[in-house]
């Protein structure tokens, strides 16, 4: 199945203005960056997760901790697929008593974030769990939603959202894919 | 995904999956280390162990496998079940395979036991040792375990000492060595070595201090006693004279040469207490790295599209 870009939903600077502003979200909701610990859900959370982390520093002068997450132990369709590429999750913070921002690139059917919320809590008892993502593109299958949403995208199913973060891919940007003729 | 429905032999694995499998295995490690080491990933499978031949840390270790993945697991002991009724490996197949088990993991005095269950039932069979043929789980989490202490496997010189002629050990580590570009070299004075030492695979010695200076790791295999049909050596401090690891012959092994032991060791026979409690032996990372290789085998057999009744 092909599929080609149909529109840049966000550029390199859209993004940039973006975590700045999911940034102070956080620090307000939160009351400053004391508790705060980020998760990124690998792989392109957690360069975001990383992102926020250097904001967050920049605004407030704070050291926040990050880990990341890799949820394909947790998923619900195991007995469909795996996961060909398992990565460590990495949780350098007590969980107990924290409360830990799950960072994400796309929020989608709710249910990755299920899987990184039983992850996270298989860590300890935190004393809250936020979601933050770059890209909300609805359709939910579960009662999940973001705290703070880099932008809203209204999609079909039919689409993909694909996120690029140059630390991992070649530039910053959020494009909606569409099936090109012919293909179903 | 593996490219195999069972792991019977290292035969069955190529070496893109053994990497799979090392690579998932060092992400379950990760979680053995948490407090709370459990995961729901294999929850309403049900994992069989089938030991007909006395075992603790192998059946342990698959035990707690397949509990941390919250899979529900059963334990057959040869004295706990049927077969000492006088009931058939087939019959007991039969049986396992109408309660609709997915996985099991067999251990049999007899070499071919997994591939005759594997005939008859629809489970994976993972091989948990097979008489003097293969063990391939120990030889995972041993390259597992060489991999995470050294680095890298491929390039590596690896001693295999002892006793070679019975060992399992020896018959599943010779040829995943080989597939993972490791140099294997079988050591053991003659009455040890099997009638056809060459057809392993692996280089053939005959002296340990020859050899040793050239070694990566020495991988030092229990004297199996109760497998030998008379005493196959004069006296234990003859054996170990000429092929026991002790501190002298560490002195003379590379600096950063590791000791490795499948165990239940023989001190004092293949290796030495001084050796064996020394930061250069690796025996204890092994069994614990055995827990997590063998989660990344049943979560790489159990997962995916074609693997029995689905969810």
């Amino acid at each position: 199945m092909g599929y080609r870009v149909k529109a840049e939903v966000m550029d390199a600077s859209a993004i940039d203005r973006a975590l700045t502003r999911i940034a102070h979200e956080i620090l307000e909701s939160n009351k400053g960056a004391d508790n705060i610990a980020l998760a990124g859900i690998l792989t392109r959370g957690a360069f975001v997760a990383q992102r926020l982390a250097e904001r967050i520093k920049r605004i407030e002068g704070a050291d926040v901790p990050v880990g990341s997450i890799d949820i394909s132990f947790y998923r619900d369709d195991l007995a469909t697929r795996i996961n060909p590429e398992v990565h460590r999750t990495d949780i350098p913070f007590d969980v107990e008593g924290r409360d830990v921002i799950l960072v994400d690139d796309v929020l989608y059917t709710g249910r990755t974030i299920r899987a990184a919320m039983d992850a996270i809590m298989d860590y300890g008892r935190p004393c809250s769990v936020q979601l933050a993502v770059l890209v909300d593109r609805g359709h939910r299958e579960l009662p999940i939603r973001a705290d703070y949403v880099g932008k809203n995208v209204p999609t079909s199913r039919r689409e993909r959202v694909k996120v690029t973060v140059v630390e991992h891919d070649d530039a910053d940007s959020a494009v909606i894919l569409e099936q090109t003729e012919g293909d179903v | 995904m593996l490219s195999c429905k069972h792991i019977m032999t290292m035969d069955d694995l190529t070496p893109e999956d053994i990497v799979t499998i090392l690579d998932t295995a060092d992400s379950f490690k990760e979680v053995n280390e948490r407090r709370i080491k459990k995961l729901p990933t294999l929850r309403g499978r049900t994992v069989v162990n089938l030991f007909l031949e006395p075992s603790t840390r192998t059946r342990t270790s698959f035990e707690i496998a397949a509990k941390r993945l919250s899979a529900d697991g059963l334990n057959f002991t040869a004295s706990a079940s049927a077969t000492v009724k006088g009931e058939s490996l087939r019959d007991t197949a039969a049986t396992l395979s109408a309660m609709a088990c997915d996985l099991v993991v067999v251990r049999h005095k007899y070499a071919g036991a997994p591939q005759m269950l594997a005939e008859c039932m629809d489970a994976h069979i993972v091989n948990g040792g097979d008489g003097v043929n293969q063990h391939p789980t120990q030889a995972l989490l041993d390259l597992f375990t060489m991999r995470e202490k050294l680095g890298h496997l491929e390039g590596l010189t690896v001693g295999i000492v002892g006793d070679i002629c019975h060992s399992r050990v020896a018959g599943s580590l010779v040829p995943a060595l080989r597939k993972v570009g490791a140099r294997p070299i079988i050591i053991a004075p003659k009455m040890l070595m099997p009638a056809r030492p060459d057809i392993l695979g692996a280089e053939v010695a005959y002296s340990l201090d020859e050899v040793l200076p050239e070694l990566d790791v020495a991988y030092m295999l229990r004297v199996q006693f109760e497998r030998a049909a008379q005493m196959p050596f004069p006296s234990n401090r003859e054996y170990a004279r000429f092929y026991g690891m002790n501190a002298a012959r560490l002195g003379s092994a590379k600096p950063g040469m590791i000791v490795m032991h499948p165990g239940p060791m023989n001190r004092g026979v293949e290796i030495s207490s001084e050796v064996a409690d020394s930061p250069r032996s690796h025996v204890l990372d092994q069994v614990n790295a055995g827990v997590a290789v063998r989660m990344a085998v049943m979560y790489l057999l159990l997962g995916g599209a074609d693997s029995g009744a689905a969810a």
